[in-house]
């Protein structure tokens, strides 16, 4: 007799209940590797961390004990990202910035926004090569070869899309009203972009470029080859363009050595590196949660 | 009024502002060019330079396994096979994990903060540099596996892929490091491609009387497959050009085997390793090589986008 | 009778000649002509989607910010053609102001909702005397004086409306164009926007799509009614005209055509 109470032992609520136990078995298997690796990462790297780090020039590897500190990659990354953004944050809004704004979604924006989406996808190492080839190998930049430029290029490229990308999403979201309203009053369209659409979109592309330059900040393919490395302090501007470290490839170089001491160092620039891109994430993840729910007002 | 109307001075939008304008929309539409540019301008140059390698080699490039700059002899079969295998195989573990953690934090089966705690972490994870996850495959996971390799080999060493003894790096590790770069990608497209299903349709099926898997099986995943197909082409895309992670961990050799235990190649870990220290046709053999690797991503992300905007027509 | 056209065009401040108006290759509006008086205030009465917003987009060139969206035809004010190759769209909207049927402050002080356009526009005088001034016209001031600081969105949905008319009138447009401006107020709010425009009127022409026909009844001196009809071709798009036009009086009086008066009468709409 069909009976309308739950059947313990029916086909179909067994099935349920092993497939619920899959996924579940799932979430596990995906998520506990993760939460090891972060922790085996904060803590792991955590352990390493000095003051000396911050301030001394890594020692080169060998049977010298002591493997010195990461100043010159921690600045490195720093100044890397920094051009990198000098260059991808102007482009990629302006560009976002047409995008949005005055293509009417036509065949050239939507090949422009195909194109974002290409170039997204293209992988990091080859815009190393492409900058290797374009600016390390032709010597372009005033004659110098690899240089915290040319890495700083091959970031923005990476960069570009992200920046692209947000900014164009960010201004579609602001109400078509608030440019009426603007017009409406016999503003231009630069005035309309750049006092009314802009400043409403500014957090949601103030997020998502500061998550794209975090991103970069972690990049290392396109680096290796661009910016190389470099075990001296930079002093200088001159140094722009001479071979220059950055945290992600000292990690790099410094996992493969046989010292231990230099893996030491590597785990204390993955800390680093780590920390900082999981809380500018944490942060832009908050800010946004919190705009959402104050937003017009 | 008329007095009024005499403070507005320069109501007239002068040439200057007007040129203003002009320059700011063209400036614009010059910026957002750009991306087409570096786009044609990373095929071309990548092109041209392999151009000596390919009229060389020719196809014969793809399918031999030779690389000796020695006898200039290049055939980068090793690598390009080491590609596909790796990214392949990792999707292939990475799917049913991704997906099903998606189902999971899409369906009620614990409460929402906890499901929403979940997938939040699960996106953190993509921001971790691939680099990290390479020190953390050479320190941790190689040595976590090492015991398991080993009975692998002794027990199925009479399959191909697990023919050889187990070497410190190999493909094996490369591919489980990629699972845990793709799981992050997988699991959030997934999850949105599941969010985007029409409750209404969950409620009909429901309404009839299916029972919450059969429901999620024949309903949700088929309406949501084609976003999840995206998401599994855009995490191919990455799987394909991943460049550290990979590189630090698979052992980079060319010599071919078809044991996932022994040491292996990726275009991408080829590039990273040889690159800086190439020269003479080593270098135009390289780019073949990086040609290769961008039109394979090329393919598979265009493929992807196409299947997006299928996907974002049908609701 | 040519004199009498030429003093009679010298009265209107605005009009259309053979106006069609297309939205990609759907027809929007076909054949408007009208002329609009100086310092009348006429309303743009009509069905639901007949072309009203349309029409009154063209007037101070909005519809430009739609894509797709092509005008024929020509609409003279003061005596150009706004259409010409050679106008600026921008200079046309700050002669020509615009009030919006949602309302929609600038995300910015109540100060600078008002400051804002003046500034643009060129304008040398107190900006803290038109803020008060422009605010007093769209009868506003005694509501927010104390807090021309706070944001625009703090303002209820009827004051919201009001600001929008205070930025209009503030950058001393000659003609206002408002699109159904009561549509989201509530009954106090609409008086105090009618009473407002009383004011206005004064200074201003004002041109007001709105639904309400009380509303084109107390307030306009003129009266346009539009309708839809069926396509000749009859694929089942509907293509706008205008139907009548006349005196407000003699349109809610004595029509002419019996569908404005079963419009009127609420038999349709
Ligand atoms: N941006 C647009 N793109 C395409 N078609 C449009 C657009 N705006 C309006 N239309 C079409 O033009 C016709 C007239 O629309 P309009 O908004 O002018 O009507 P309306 O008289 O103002 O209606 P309502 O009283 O509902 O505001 C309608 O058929 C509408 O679908
Ligand atoms: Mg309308």
């Amino acid at each position: 007799m069909n009976s309308l109470f739950y059947q313990k032992n029916s086909s179909r609520n067994i099935g349920d209940k092993v497939f619920t136990s899959l996924s579940l078995i799932c979430v596990v298997i995906a998520i506990l590797p993760l939460i090891f690796l972060v922790t085996y990462i904060l803590i792991k790297g955590g352990a390493q961390i000095t003051p000396e780090l911050f301030t001394l020039e890594p020692n080169p590897p060998g049977d010298d004990l002591d493997a010195g500190g990461i100043n010159p990659a921690l600045i490195g990354t720093l100044i890397i990202t920094t051009i990198a953004s000098i260059i991808a944050i102007p482009v990629g809004v302006g560009g976002g910035i047409y995008l949005a704004e005055y293509s009417k979604g036509g065949p050239f924006s939507r090949f422009i926004r195909f194109g974002v989406n290409v170039l997204a996808g293209v992988p990091s190492i080859i815009a190393g090569v492409f900058i290797y080839s374009l600016v390390v190998s032709t010597k372009i930049l005033f004659g110098s070869m690899y240089s915290g430029l040319a890495g700083g290029m091959a970031l923005s490229i990476l960069m570009l899309p992200t920046v692209i990308k947000t900014t164009d999403e960010g201004l579609k979201l602001v109400p078509n009203e608030l440019r009426y309203a603007s017009l409406g009053v016999g503003a231009s369209m630069y005035t309309t972009i750049l006092k009314i659409t802009l400043p409403s979109a500014f957090r949601s592309i103030a997020t998502g470029v500061v998550l794209g330059i975090a991103r970069a900040a972690g990049e290392t393919a396109p680096l290796i080859f661009t910016a190389l490395f470099s075990y001296y302090y930079i002093t200088g501007f001159g140094d722009l363009f001479y071979e220059m470290g950055s945290l992600a490839v000292l990690i790099y170089n410094f996992a493969l050595e046989p010292y231990d001491a230099q893996n030491k160092l590597a785990w204390a620039a993955s800390f680093i590196l780590v920390l900082s891109i999981l809380s500018v994430n944490i942060f832009s993840r908050i800010l946004a949660a919190f705009t959402e729910k104050t937003k017009r007002v | 009024m008329e007095e009024k109307l005499a403070l507005f001075k320069n109501r007239k939008r002068f040439g200057i502002e007007k040129n203003i304008d002009i320059i700011f929309k063209n400036t614009a539409l010059v910026l957002s060019s750009f991306v087409a540019i570096i786009l044609l301008g990373i095929v071309l140059v990548v092109f041209f330079q392999s151009f000596e390698s390919f009229s060389r080699y020719g196809l014969k490039f793809l399918v031999t396994s030779e690389w000796n700059p020695v006898k200039d002899e290049y055939g980068a079969f090793t690598a390009i096979y080491g590609t596909l295998l790796t990214s392949f195989l990792s999707l292939l573990i990475t799917i049913p994990l991704g997906v099903g953690t998606a189902i999971f934090i899409t369906e009620d089966f614990v409460p929402k903060l906890f499901r929403e705690i979940i997938g939040s972490f699960v996106e953190l994870l993509a921001a971790i540099p691939s680099v990290v996850l390479g020190l953390w495959a050479i320190f941790v996971m190689e040595p976590f596996f090492r015991a398991f390799f080993v009975f692998l080999h002794n027990f199925f060493g009479w399959f191909p892929l697990f023919s050889t003894e187990p070497t410190g790096r190999n493909s094996l590790l490369a591919i489980l490091i990629l699972v845990v770069m793709l799981l992050p990608i997988v699991t959030s497209i997934a999850r949105d491609s599941l969010n985007q299903v029409p409750k209404k349709l969950r409620n009909a099926s429901y309404g009839i009387g299916a029972s919450r898997w059969k429901t999620i099986f024949s309903v949700i995943l088929p309406a949501a497959l084609s976003g999840i197909m995206a998401g599994v082409l855009l995490a191919l895309g990455r799987a394909m050009g991943e460049t550290m992670a990979v590189t630090m961990i698979i052992g980079n050799s060319n010599a071919f085997s078809w044991s996932l235990l022994s040491p292996g190649y990726t275009i991408a870990s080829m590039l990273a390793n040889q690159f800086g220290e190439a020269d003479g046709s080593q270098v135009s053999s390289l780019f073949y090589a990086a040609f290769v690797l961008m039109i394979l991503s090329l393919v598979v992300n265009i493929f992807a986008q196409w299947l997006v905007k299928k996907f974002s027509l049908k609701y | 009778m040519i004199k009498n056209t030429k003093k009679a065009q010298k009265n209107n401040i605005l009009s259309l000649e053979d106006v069609s108006i297309s939205y990609g290759k759907f027809e929007a509006v076909k054949n408007i002509f009208c002329n609009f008086k100086k310092g009348d205030i006429t309303s743009l009465i009509g069905p639901s989607g007949c072309g009203k917003s349309t029409v009154l987009r063209s007037l101070n060139r909005m519809n430009d910010l739609i894509p797709n969206c092509s005008l024929k035809g020509t609409v003279l004010f003061d005596g150009t053609n706004i259409y010409d190759k050679r106008v600026d769209p921008v200079e046309v909207r700050r002669r020509i102001g615009m009030v919006f049927q949602q309302p929609n402050p600038f995300p910015k002080s109540i100060y600078e909702n008002i400051a804002f356009g003046a500034r643009i526009n060129g304008f040398v005088g107190d900006i803290d005397d038109l803020v008060e001034l422009s605010l007093k016209k769209a009868a506003l001031w005694d509501e927010c004086k104390d807090k021309l600081n706070d944001s625009g969105y703090s303002l209820s949905g009827g004051q919201q409306q009001r600001l929008c008319i205070a930025r209009t009138i503030a950058i001393e447009p000659e003609i206002i164009l408002m699109d159904e401006p009561c549509s989201a107020l509530d009954p106090i709010s609409t008086l105090k926007i009618e009473e407002t425009m009383h004011e206005l009127k004064k200074n201003y022409t004002i041109i007001i799509v709105t639904h309400n026909m009380q509303q084109a009844l107390r307030v306009s001196d003129m009266t346009a009614f539009f309708n839809a009809i069926e396509y000749e071709d009859g694929d089942g798009g509907k293509v706008g005209y205008l139907a009548e036009f006349n005196s407000t009086k003699k349109i809610f009086s004595s029509p002419k055509e019996k569908t404005t008066q079963e419009y009127i009468s609420g038999k349709f709409g």
